[in-house]
C-alpha cells in the first residue's frame, strides 16, 4: 500500500518492497497508475493549489521512477536508507586487480578504437563483468543485507558503467 | 416552446456546456489553428476557405500591420519590413542564428535575443509571432462564435527553454492564454495513434520548413510515452531551398544579386522543389529587375544529389535518438511523417531504408500537429469523460546544467528525463564572508559551457557571511510541463532563504509586455485594466469551480467543521467575485480562498494516488 506521507521512501511510494531485486513491470504499471493522477495535464483546469500540489507530487513520482529504474542508483539509493553513504565524491579507493582490470580495458579500447569486432569483444566482457558485480549487490543487499559491501560494490559499477559509455560512444563513431 | 438538449449519460458535454480550446501549430512557414468538434478534430478555414495561414508578417509605415498571405503579396517589393520564417530567431541571438547573413533584414543585436528593424520601429520576434497568434486566435472566434477559454500551441520537441519562453511569451502578447506547449512530433503522434488505435513503438520524423525533430514513442492503450527525441532546430525546408537556390546561382553564373531579386529567385526555388516532389523535371525560369532572364532547369536526381547531406543530417539525429532509447531500428513498428517537408521522395525513400519500413503518411502532413494539438487542447479543456481520457509523458530535449570552474559544464538533468522534473544541487562559497553567488545556467550536451546555450545568470543574494565553504545554497532547478525552466535557492545551514535575483538572458517581463501593449501591439489594441481584471475574474471562477467538483466528490476528506469553513471561504469568494471591479482585490481574495483549500487539494491527491495503486494490486491478482 502506498504510503504518501513516506515520501522518502520511494519503494513504498510504489507500494513496492524494499529490495534490491524488483518486478521493473510493476514499478512501471505503479509509476503509470500515479501519473495518470497527478500528471498536470489531468489538473489543467484545477485552482492553482490543486495545479501546485499535482505538479509537486508529479515531480516526485518522476525522481522515484528515475531512482528507482537504474540499478546502480537503485542500490544507492538503498544503501542511504540504511544510513550507508557512499561517499562517491571523496572515496575512490578501489581494489588493486579491479583497478588494473579497468586499466587493461582502457587499453583495449586505445589500441582497437577502430575495430569494430574487437570493440564487440570487448562489449561482452564488460557487460559480463557488470552482471557479475550486479549478483554479488543482490547477495550483499536482499541476502546478507551488507551495505557497506553493497556501497563498495555500486561505487565499482559506476567505473563499468562510466567505461561501457564510453565504449559505446566508440562503436558508435564507427557506425 | 424552448426544445432542452439532453446528453447520453457518459456522453461529451452539450454543445453550450463545453469550453472552447485550440490547437495552434505555429510554423515556420505556414502556421493553422484547429478545434475538436462533434469529436472530431478539424482545421479551421479563414472566410476564404484557406486552410494555411502563411507565417509572413509585414509593418507599415503608418504602424500597421498585414499577416498571412496579404503579407506574402510584398515579399519580394518590401523585403524588409516584410518578415517570413520568424521562428528560426525565436529567443535566438544573431551569432546563434545559421546563415544569418543571406537573411534579407536589418538586424539588432540585443542581449538574448535579436530584433528586426522595420518602418514600424525595432521588432522583437515575439512580437512578429504575435502578430500571427493574434490573426489565428481572430480567425477561430469568427469561426466558432465564441471566446476561446485557451490554446495549446506546438513548439519543436528540439526547442530549448528560451525558444520555448519566447513562444509562450508571444501568446501572452496575444491575449493567449497556454494551456500547455506541446511538442511538435508528440501532438502528430497524438492524431495519429488516436486514429488509428496504436500500439507499440513509433518514432515521428517531422521536417518542417525550419526545424527537424524525431520522437521516440511508446504508444499503449491510452498513455503516450516519449522515450527519446532529437534533431535541429534550425535545420527545415528552408535549407532545401536555399541549397537548390544557391546550386542556380553557380549554374546560371550570377552576380550577387539584390534582395528584391534574393526574393523573387528564391520563391521560383521553392517552387521548383515543390514540383520535384511529382515531377522528374522542373525549371527555374525568373526574369530578374534588371532584365536578365535566369532559365535552369534540374532533374529529381540532381536536386536529390545536391541536398543529399541535408538528408544525412537528419539521419545522423534519427539515430542518436534511437540510442538513446536503446533501441535498434527494425524495433521501431513504424514511422509517422510529419511537415510539409516529408513530401520529397528522397526523404521518404531515405526514412523508409533506415527503418526497413514503409514510411506512415495517412494523415495530411501539414495538419496532423495542429490536428494533435486541438485534441490535446479539448483534452486539457476537460471536454474528454475520464474514461476516454489518454496521459502524456514527454521529455526534456536537451540537458540543463550549470557552469563550473574552467568553463565546463556540469550536468544537472538529462536529456530525456520525463518532465516535469525537480533537481537540487548544492553550491558553497570559496571566500570568507561572500554574500551573493552568480549561477550560469546553460542548456546543451556539450562539455564546455561555451558551445551550450546559455540560459542566463542567476544571481544569489543574501548569503550570510560565513567562512568559505561554510555556506550550504540548495538550488533547485524545477522544469515544468511546457519544459520551461524555474530556478530556486535555500541556504540551508543558516535557514535563511537566499533571496534570489534571476537575469535570465531572454524571455520578456510582466513590465515589458504591458509596455509592449500599450506601444500599440496592432492587433490587440486592449484595455490593460479590463484584460487584467477580466484574468482575475477566470481564476476566481476556476477556483470556485475547481473546489465545488471537489466537495462533491470527495466530502468525506473533511470534518464536518473543515467542510464548513471550506463552504464559508467559498461564500465569501463568491461575493467579492461579483461585486469586485479592482483586480488587485479580486487576486487577493482569490490567494486567500485558495490557501484555506491547499490541505484538502493535498488530501484529494493523496486519496487519489492511494486508490490508483490499490486499483493496481487488485488487478494483479
Amino acid at each position: 500500500m502506498a504510503n504518501l506521507s513516506a515520501s522518502d521512501d520511494y519503494f513504498r511510494f510504489f507500494g513496492l518492497d524494499q529490495q534490491f531485486q524488483i518486478d521493473l513491470s510493476a514499478l512501471d504499471r505503479a509509476y503509470l497508475a500515479v501519473q495518470r493522477e497527478v500528471h498536470p495535464d489531468r489538473h489543467a483546469r484545477g485552482s492553482d493549489s490543486e495545479k501546485r500540489i499535482a505538479m509537486q507530487m508529479a515531480i516526485l513520482s518522476n525522481t522515484a521512477l528515475q531512482t528507482l529504474k537504474n540499478p546502480i542508483t537503485r542500490g544507492l539509493y538503498l544503501c542511504k536508507l540504511h544510513g550507508v553513504d557512499a561517499r562517491l565524491e571523496t572515496n575512490t579507493a578501489m581494489p588493486t586487480a579491479f583497478l588494473m582490470k579497468q586499466m587493461d580495458w582502457r587499453e583495449s579500447l586505445d589500441e582497437h578504437a577502430e575495430d569494430l569486432s574487437s570493440l564487440e569483444v570487448l562489449v561482452e566482457e564488460v557487460n559480463q563483468s557488470k552482471q557479475e558485480t550486479l549478483t554479488e549487490v543482490i547477495q550483499a543487499i536482499d541476502g546478507a543485507k551488507n551495505y557497506e559491501r553493497a556501497a563498495e560494490l555500486l561505487r565499482g559499477l559506476l567505473f563499468i558503467d562510466k567505461f561501457a559509455i564510453e565504449l559505446d560512444d566508440a562503436i558508435s563513431a564507427l557506425l | 416552446m424552448a426544445l432542452l438538449q439532453i446528453s447520453e449519460p457518459g456522453k461529451s458535454l452539450a454543445p453550450h456546456q463545453r469550453r472552447i480550446a485550440v490547437g495552434i501549430d505555429l510554423g515556420t512557414t505556414n502556421s493553422l489553428v484547429a478545434i475538436v468538434k462533434d469529436a472530431l478534430p478539424k482545421v479551421l478555414p479563414d472566410s476564404k476557405g484557406r486552410e494555411l495561414l502563411p507565417s509572413v508578417v509585414r509593418f507599415l509605415p503608418n504602424g500597421q500591420t498585414q499577416a498571412g498571405f496579404e503579407a506574402l503579396e510584398s515579399v519580394v517589393s518590401d523585403p524588409k519590413n516584410t518578415i517570413v520564417s520568424v521562428k528560426r530567431f525565436m529567443g535566438r541571438g544573431i551569432v546563434d542564428v545559421d546563415h544569418i547573413e543571406n537573411a534579407p533584414y536589418d538586424f539588432v543585436d540585443e542581449p538574448g535575443m535579436l530584433k528586426l528593424r522595420t518602418v514600424a520601429g525595432d521588432k522583437s520576434p515575439i512580437e512578429v509571432s504575435a502578430e500571427i497568434l493574434a490573426r489565428l486566435r481572430q480567425l477561430a472566434e469568427d469561426s466558432v462564435n465564441d471566446e476561446i477559454v485557451g490554446a495549446v500551441i506546438t513548439v519543436p520537441a528540439y526547442f530549448d527553454d528560451a525558444q520555448r519562453q519566447a513562444t509562450k511569451d508571444a501568446a501572452k502578447l496575444a491575449g493567449i492564454e497556454v494551456l500547455r506547449l506541446l511538442n511538435e512530433p508528440t501532438a502528430a503522434a497524438i492524431a495519429y495513434g488516436l486514429d488509428n488505435a496504436t500500439e507499440g513503438i513509433y518514432a515521428v520524423y517531422d521536417l518542417g520548413g525550419g526545424t527537424f525533430d524525431i520522437s521516440i514513442l511508446r504508444m499503449s492503450r491510452g498513455v503516450f510515452e516519449v522515450l527519446s527525441t532529437g534533431g535541429d532546430s534550425a535545420l527545415g525546408g528552408d535549407d532545401f531551398d536555399h541549397r537548390l537556390y544557391c546550386w542556380v546561382i553557380e549554374q546560371a553564373k550570377l552576380p550577387p544579386l539584390s534582395l528584391q531579386d534574393h526574393r523573387k529567385l528564391l520563391l521560383s526555388c521553392t517552387h521548383a522543389k515543390e514540383q520535384l516532389s511529382h515531377n522528374p523535371l522542373a525549371r527555374v525560369h525568373e526574369t530578374l529587375t534588371d532584365g536578365t532572364v535566369v532559365n535552369v532547369g534540374i532533374s529529381q536526381a540532381q536536386f536529390f544529389e545536391i541536398t543529399q547531406n541535408l538528408v544525412a543530417k537528419t539521419l545522423v539525429a534519427v539515430k542518436k535518438a534511437l540510442r538513446d532509447a536503446s533501441l535498434k531500428p527494425e524495433e521501431v513498428k513504424g514511422v509517422v511523417m510529419v511537415g510539409g517537408a516529408t513530401r520529397m521522395p528522397h526523404v521518404q525513400r531515405a526514412v523508409g531504408d533506415l527503418f526497413g519500413s514503409k514510411p506512415l503518411n495517412n494523415l495530411n502532413p501539414d495538419q496532423v500537429v495542429a490536428l494533435g494539438a486541438a485534441m490535446q487542447a479539448d483534452l486539457l479543456a476537460g471536454n474528454q469523460s475520464k474514461d476516454d481520457e489518454w496521459l502524456l509523458l514527454d521529455v526534456i530535449p536537451l540537458s540543463l546544467g550549470v557552469e563550473t570552474m574552467g568553463g565546463l559544464v556540469e550536468k544537472i538533468i538529462p536529456r530525456n528525463t520525463p518532465i516535469p522534473v525537480a533537481r537540487a544541487q548544492d553550491f558553497t562559497t570559496f571566500k570568507d564572508g561572500q554574500t551573493a553567488l552568480a549561477i550560469q545556467v546553460v542548456q546543451g550536451e556539450r562539455e564546455l559551457a561555451q558551445y551550450c546555450r546559455s540560459l542566463g545568470r542567476f544571481e544569489l543574494r543574501g548569503i550570510p557571511p560565513m567562512a568559505a565553504g561554510a555556506a550550504r545554497i540548495r538550488v533547485t532547478f524545477q522544469v515544468d510541463a511546457d519544459g520551461l525552466l524555474s530556478v530556486s535557492a535555500m541556504e540551508q545551514g543558516s535557514g535563511v532563504q537566499a533571496s534570489i535575483d534571476i537575469k535570465p538572458s531572454y524571455g520578456l517581463t510582466d513590465a515589458e509586455i504591458t509596455r509592449m501593449l500599450q506601444d500599440g501591439f496592432a492587433s490587440a489594441k486592449v484595455d490593460l485594466l479590463a484584460r487584467s481584471l477580466r484574468e482575475e475574474q477566470v481564476n476566481a471562477q476556476r477556483l470556485l469551480d475547481a473546489v465545488q467538483t471537489a466537495l462533491n466528490s470527495d466530502q468525506s476528506l473533511l470534518s464536518d467543521q473543515e467542510r464548513v469553513a471550506v463552504e464559508q471561504e467559498m461564500k465569501i469568494l463568491k461575493e467579492v467575485l461579483n461585486e469586485e471591479t479592482e483586480s488587485a482585490i479580486l487576486r487577493k481574495a482569490v490567494d486567500h480562498a485558495a490557501k484555506a483549500t491547499d490541505e484538502f487539494a493535498q488530501r484529494r491527491m493523496n486519496a487519489s494516488i492511494q486508490k490508483a495503486l490499490a486499483g493496481k494490486s487488485v488487478a494483479e491478482i
